[in-house]
């Protein structure tokens, strides 16, 4: 043997360690993956070896491997080994390469079970804390499911440094295993107040996590938590509970109003950023919720954008950032508030942190007006300027526009200034998002027809300085904006000034470099301008002239009909051939202008982009109907009705056949005016009421400014669109002038009574009326449009299937306590039970079937002893199949007996969406016509001379019950824990009310000398009985019963320690038998398990050894054996007198099986 | 309220030097995320702030001499606790390893990973006293230390 351990160590020192294999590999920087394979086959041997300390260190090293990326699952056994080493220093290697590894797919997870239970209840406080650690990564449905109980045992565990742990996993577990939530809730809850702030912190966290996916179900804990908020300060604590708070009310209003104040408090108070940002957060999120319900609380947004005020002009970037964050949360549900700080967010917009200038540009969007659009806008293309990065500038291009085009151009009062803004974009080379400027271009000019005059000029502009555009022979997004500028000084041609010209600047070669799509526009376009120009000569009899503009189309065009793209190529060799046509008779001296302008009349309307889609289907169309026997090949042609502005191919939609002779073409357009004059489901073009602005006196007369229009596209010094601010700030200046010179004589008018409210109103930016009077044409809807806004939601969304209620309060059938493990098979209540027997029956089984076989597999390799045992198993579990299948008719029965029990422990409920625990402890105390009390005696595990009583009261009349005073006749052994100061015969208050129906529980703290014997105490519960008719004082006594079965604590214990217990020989015995019981073996385990407090050690057959410890440590060893009709207990307990009340006791409840 | 997903520290040339995850995810993935976040983290100018949003998650980091710290957190998280959250950790680390450098936390990852369990557990932060978490690492290596001299006892 010795010479063995000398044999390993000297192999150690030629083992390379972890340290070495670092330096290895950075000495080995050129062939690192050559090297590293090399290191795993060291590391392959060195697993082979018996040596635990050679496995953990090779362990040690592929756990750093693992990080590196490479995969270590082979070792997967070789962890497991490491994980069982008994010292320390392997365990813990062993526990973290596990926890870097493994995962639910593991399958010799498996094998771990009993491992990890073991070092759970290792008395070495460090061995249990990183088997807790470990689990914490790598805990299945199954581990979960195995381990549970003995997680929750370790809640309560002597060490905070266990307790706290064990808080902290048990969230994993009930992730793993939802049926654990509801039997270990109580316990959490118990944790809150649990005297480390570590434990309780630790709860805290668990607790509020919980609620923050299901909140509803934790509203009962608010009261609690209130109390926690406001006494904690622990600062990590209060922020998790101010955010679960934050959580909790949306679903209770109430709660807002009554959190406002300690929050605001605490933002004044507190000096830690995190808790503060914390607290703003909430009141925002808060206030938000309450906005419909509250009246006012202007004070306390007024307080939280100050204090983000102070965040946001810190040095700090990341208090900057977080600031402006929160700001854009205010800022959905109160503007004002934050456009005061306008100043402040303009200038975050020249920060050098790019996330900062997002930020603030985020901002920005909520908080422009009448008033000061231009000037954001302005400082905006300062910054567009300024940008190097094309995705920032980007950025901000798509910010102008968003913020201009906001609610149909609300805030624009000015659309001059607009158009210009538009055409100082186009100087924007490289963008992606010239498409977007052209699609405003097109939107602004066909909405708001007050405009169109200047955006043709405008755009005629662009068109002659189309080669600065398009300069960069690399396809830029903004040649886009050619697209729409040929568009609309086509479409709009009658307000071309110099139409001559623009014809011009579209028919040069240069035009042919652009994109196939955009020269087809122009070509169509062209010949619309041609068609106005024709029609201008000809009234001004200028024949030459109108020759002139033909042959210049005539010669220009061939350049098109080259065009390589097909639709260019079609569109000009037809216009080509329509032009070719006019020569003639214009050679003729026939006037042509009429009928090639009536080629392009009517009005176009812009439709809504949702327009087709909302008209509805008549009667008695089916839309899936043949109208023919489908072709045999498809067809491609694939018509998609959308508007102008959203797909390119909707350019065609004007398409005509322009080679047909001009009567037939009237003939045919009369006709289908005519068809769609019967047709109610098209969109009509005249009288539609959205269009009065046709008749509207001053369309005509708007005041256009002049523009001089050889100013050329880049004015050095100052950009174009400054002109309009200025001449905007000079009109509103005159606005203001006339109103007030107005207000002065209204003022005069009716002095005092409505003195106050004009004032404010004159402030108001809605006073600013746009420069002309402008009709923004809405979007046309077919007539009789569905209202409804179904297309707005995807019918697809993934998030719709998950919303369903995950934590409804579970149902009886649900409700499932904690399973353990073979070795503790175990049930706490008989009704649990029932409901596990049914739920077995189902799933569960194969699962653990499986479970079991591996066990045997593992079961084999271990030593003889443990195979005998698990044989025993594998008998135990056919009986206890017979059973369950024996149990199954009555389960019906007893599922039924659970339900009656849980419908009135809702009653009594001590909360009522809370978890219930799945089986009632709780008995009767004391009855009356006005209330009713049930108590449950806990052992406190920290304090070995206390106990804890649990009492319900519920309310079982219609009166109000108030100033409930409890009051007990202490025994010399056992006394009642009061307030410090008060005597002995003073009576503890319920720290609540009761409304009418209602029940809460409170709990006191009773401190034991002995607890050997059984205890009685009697008591008085006295209230206030309070109705309409008045108060009266009433008053119920009762006795309080201290059984000895209440100072045992269910301890789990192993059979080897179980043994060595037994063979100590310190244990005084004694032993009781009951006949004449009939319920099944397991029930009666289960009976003792849950109103004995005591845990199975080991069943075998019709026998089996329980195991208990008291407050005060004693130790009561139980060998339960069945009989025919029988049942005997023989007991071992450090206290003979302990264990004999204890039987006693025992014998009572089997005496009523 | 914030759940941390998971803990990364890599170096300025992206070299791994410790990775915590918090979430179950199959391994390729978390090599294809660690390999994304590293290198968002690394092409963000140094000036900029501490937060970055990340698919549906936000990255919280900090640079620590040649070590950067980044932990992902959820969108309703707090970003300043989270910070401070890994502050506390490198004052953890500084003072088990006194005037920790990136050297100490390569040739000693094991005791990293000790240290950052000892801190935070499944994504919560478990001890939020300093002085509890140093004493509990120094007791169990305390424990660890005496197995160790134990076992270098010469065994004849």
């Amino acid at each position: 043997m010795a010479l063995k351990m000398v044999k390993g160590s000297i192999d150690r020192m030629f083992d390379k360690n972890l340290q070495d294999l670092v330096r290895g590999i950075r000495n080995h920087k050129e062939d690192e993956a050559k090297y590293i394979s090399q290191c795993i086959d060291e590391i392959k041997q060195e697993l082979k070896q018996d040596n635990i300390a050679v496995k953990a260190n090779a362990v040690c090293k592929l756990t750093y491997l693992q990080m590196l990326g490479y995969d270590i699952s082979w070792a997967a056994f070789n962890i497991i080994e490491v994980m069982s080493a008994s010292k320390f220093t392997f365990k813990r290697i062993g526990y973290l390469a596990a926890s870097q590894c493994f995962h639910e797919g593991t399958d010799v997870i498996m094998l771990t079970t009993n491992q990890i239970r073991k070092d759970l209840s290792s008395p070495n406080q460090y061995d249990t804390g990183v088997a807790l650690t470990g689990l914490s990564c790598f805990v299945t449905p199954d581990l979960a499911r195995d381990l549970a109980n003995d997680i929750m045992t370790l809640m309560s565990h002597t060490k905070p440094y266990i307790r706290k742990k064990a808080v902290l996993i048990m969230y994993k577990v009930f992730l793993k295993y939802p049926e654990s939530l509801r039997p270990a809730f109580p316990r959490l809850k118990e944790k809150l107040e649990d005297p480390d702030p570590g434990v309780q912190s630790a709860a805290v966290n668990v607790i509020c996590e919980l609620a923050r996916r299901n909140p509803k179900n934790y509203l009962s804990l608010a009261p609690l938590f209130f109390k926690l908020m406001t006494s904690s300060t622990n600062n990590w604590v209060l922020i998790k509970i101010i955010k679960l708070f934050g959580a909790l009310t949306p679903l209770e209003p109430r709660l807002g109003k009554k959190l406002i104040e300690p929050l605001t408090n605490l933002i004044h108070s507190t000096s830690a950023m995190s808790l503060l940002y914390e607290c703003v957060n909430t009141v925002i999120a808060v206030l938000i919720s309450l906005s419909s319900g509250m009246p006012n609380h202007s004070a306390s947004i007024q307080l939280c954008v100050q204090k983000l005020r102070i965040l946001i002009e810190d040095s700090d970037q990341n208090l900057k950032y977080l600031g402006l964050l929160a700001m854009s949360k205010i800022l959905k549900t109160h503007p004002k508030s934050v456009q005061s700080h306008k100043d402040l967010i303009l200038q975050c917009l020249d920060d050098k942190d790019e996330s900062i200038r997002l930020r603030a540009l985020d901002l920005l969007y909520g908080m422009v007006s009448k008033k000061n659009l231009m000037e954001i806008v302005k400082k905006l293309m300062i910054h567009v300027d300024k940008a190097e990065g094309t995705t920032y500038r980007d950025e901000l291009l798509t910010k102008i526009i968003d913020i201009c085009s906001q609610s149909n151009y609300q805030y624009i009062t000015n659309f001059e200034w607009y158009i210009s803004i538009l055409v100082e974009l186009t100087r924007l080379e490289g963008t992606r998002h010239g498409h977007l400027i052209a699609a405003q271009m097109l939107d602004v000019a066909i909405r708001v027809k007050a405009i169109r005059k200047f955006a043709v000029s405008q755009m005629a502009m662009l068109l002659d300085n189309a080669h600065l555009i398009a300069s960069n022979t690399q396809r830029n997004g903004i040649c886009e904006v050619l697209y729409a500028a040929a568009w609309i000084c086509g479409e709009f041609s009658e307000h071309l000034e110099e139409a001559n010209q623009t014809l011009e600047a579209m028919l040069r070669p240069k035009v042919t470099t652009l994109p196939g799509h955009i020269q087809a526009v122009y070509v169509q376009n062209m010949v619309k301008l041609y068609a106005s120009i024709l029609q201008q000569k000809e009234q001004a009899g200028e024949k030459e002239a109108a020759q002139e503009i033909t042959q210049l189309m005539i010669e220009k065009l061939p350049q098109f009909v080259q065009s390589a793209d097909l639709e260019v190529q079609e569109r000009a060799s037809c216009i080509l051939q329509l032009i070719k046509y006019i020569q003639k008779l214009q050679v003729k001296e026939v006037p042509v202008a009429e009928e090639v302008i009536a080629l392009f009349a009517g009005e176009l309307n812009p439709v809504a982009p949702k327009a087709q889609k909302k008209v509805p289907v008549p009667e008695g169309l089916d839309l899936d109907a043949w109208i023919n026997e489908p072709p045999s090949d498809s067809e491609s042609e694939d018509e998609k009705p959308k508007t102008i502005f959203h797909d390119e191919e909707q350019r065609h939609s004007r398409h005509r056949q322009p080679e047909i002779d001009e009567e037939e073409l009237a003939r045919r357009r009369e006709a289908r005016k005519q068809e769609q004059a019967n047709n109610p489901f098209y969109i009509k073009s005249s009288p539609s009421p959205q269009k009065r602005y046709q008749d509207t006196p001053g369309v005509e007369h708007i005041p256009v400014v002049q523009i001089d229009l050889s100013v050329p596209l880049k004015v050095p010094g100052m950009p174009m669109s400054d002109q309009y601010v200025k001449l905007e700030e000079e009109r509103r200046h005159k606005q203001k002038l006339e109103k007030d010179k107005k207000k002065k004589k209204q003022k005069k008018e009716k002095r005092g009574k409505h003195h106050r409210h004009n004032s404010l109103h004159t402030e108001s930016e809605e006073d600013i009326a746009p420069a002309h009077h402008v009709d923004i044409i809405t979007e046309e809807m077919p007539e009789n449009a569905l209202p409804s806004d179904e297309d707005d939601k995807d019918p697809n969304d993934p998030y719709k299937a998950l919303d369903i209620d995950l934590d409804k309060p579970l149902a009886d059938s649900e409700k499932l306590p904690v399973q353990r493990h073979r070795n503790v098979e175990t049930l706490k209540s008989p009704d649990s039970e029932a409901l596990l027997v049914e739920k077995k029956s189902k799933k569960p089984k194969k699962k653990e079937k499986k479970h079991k076989e591996k066990e045997r597999e593992k079961g084999k390799k271990k030593e003889k002893e443990k195979k005998k045992s698990s044989k025993h198993k594998k008998k135990k579990h056919k009986k206890e199949k017979e059973e369950k299948s024996k149990d199954k008719k009555k389960s019906k029965k007893k599922s039924h007996h659970s339900e009656e029990e849980t419908t009135e422990s809702v009653q009594n409920g001590t909360l009522d969406d809370e978890p219930l625990p799945p089986m009632s402890s709780y008995r009767l105390l004391a009855e009356n016509p006005y209330i009713k009390m049930t108590y449950d005696i806990q052992g406190n595990l920290q304090n070995d001379s206390q106990v804890t009583v649990s009492v319900i009261f519920e309310n079982k009349s219609t009166s109000f019950l108030k100033s409930m005073e409890l009051n007990v006749l202490d025994s010399l052994n056992t006394k009642m824990l009061r307030p410090e100061g008060s005597s002995v015969h003073d009576g503890i208050p319920v720290p609540f009310q009761l409304p009418p129906g209602i029940s809460n529980e409170a709990q006191f703290v009773f401190t034991l000398q002995s607890i050997v014997m059984a205890q009685k105490l009697k008591g008085t519960l006295s209230f206030i009985v309070k109705n309409d008719e008045g108060s009266t004082h009433e008053k119920l006594d009762f006795k309080l019963h201290f059984s000895c079965a209440s100072y045992l604590i269910t301890t789990p214990c192993y059979s080897d320690a179980f043994a060595k217990l037994l063979e100590s020989g310190d244990l005084h015995m004694n032993s009781i038998k009951v006949d004449g019981i009939s319920i099944s073996f397991q029930h009666l385990l289960a009976k003792i398990c849950f109103h004995h407090h005591f845990s199975v050690v080991e069943r075998v057959d019709s026998c089996a050894s329980m195991y208990s410890r008291s407050i005060q440590g004693h130790h009561v060893c139980l060998l339960v054996k069945k009989g025919e009709n029988s049942v005997s207990v023989d007991g071992k307990c450090s206290d003979s007198t302990l264990l004999s009340n204890l039987l006693d006791e025992m014998k009572e409840t089997l005496s009523k099986c | 309220m914030w759940k941390i997903h998971f803990i990364l520290l890599f170096s300025r040339q992206g070299k791994l030097r410790l990775q915590k995850w918090y979430t179950t995810l199959p391994d390729k993935e978390k090599k294809k995320i660690i390999r994304e976040i590293v290198q968002i983290i690394l092409s963000r100018n140094q000036k900029t702030s501490s937060f970055v949003d990340w698919k549906d998650l936000k990255l919280v980091y900090k640079r620590y001499a040649s070590l950067y710290f980044c932990c992902a957190i959820e969108d309703q998280d707090n970003e300043l606790l989270t910070l401070e959250v890994v502050h506390r950790y490198v004052e953890l680390l500084d003072r088990y390893f006194g005037n920790v450098c990136e050297l100490d936390i390569i040739f000693n990852f094991e005791k990293a990973y000790f240290i950052l369990d000892e801190f935070i557990i499944g994504g919560e932060v478990q001890e939020t006293s300093k002085r509890s978490a140093v004493k509990a690492i120094e007791d169990s290596d305390m424990l660890q230390e005496t197995v160790e001299e134990y076992m270098n006892k010469p065994a004849f």
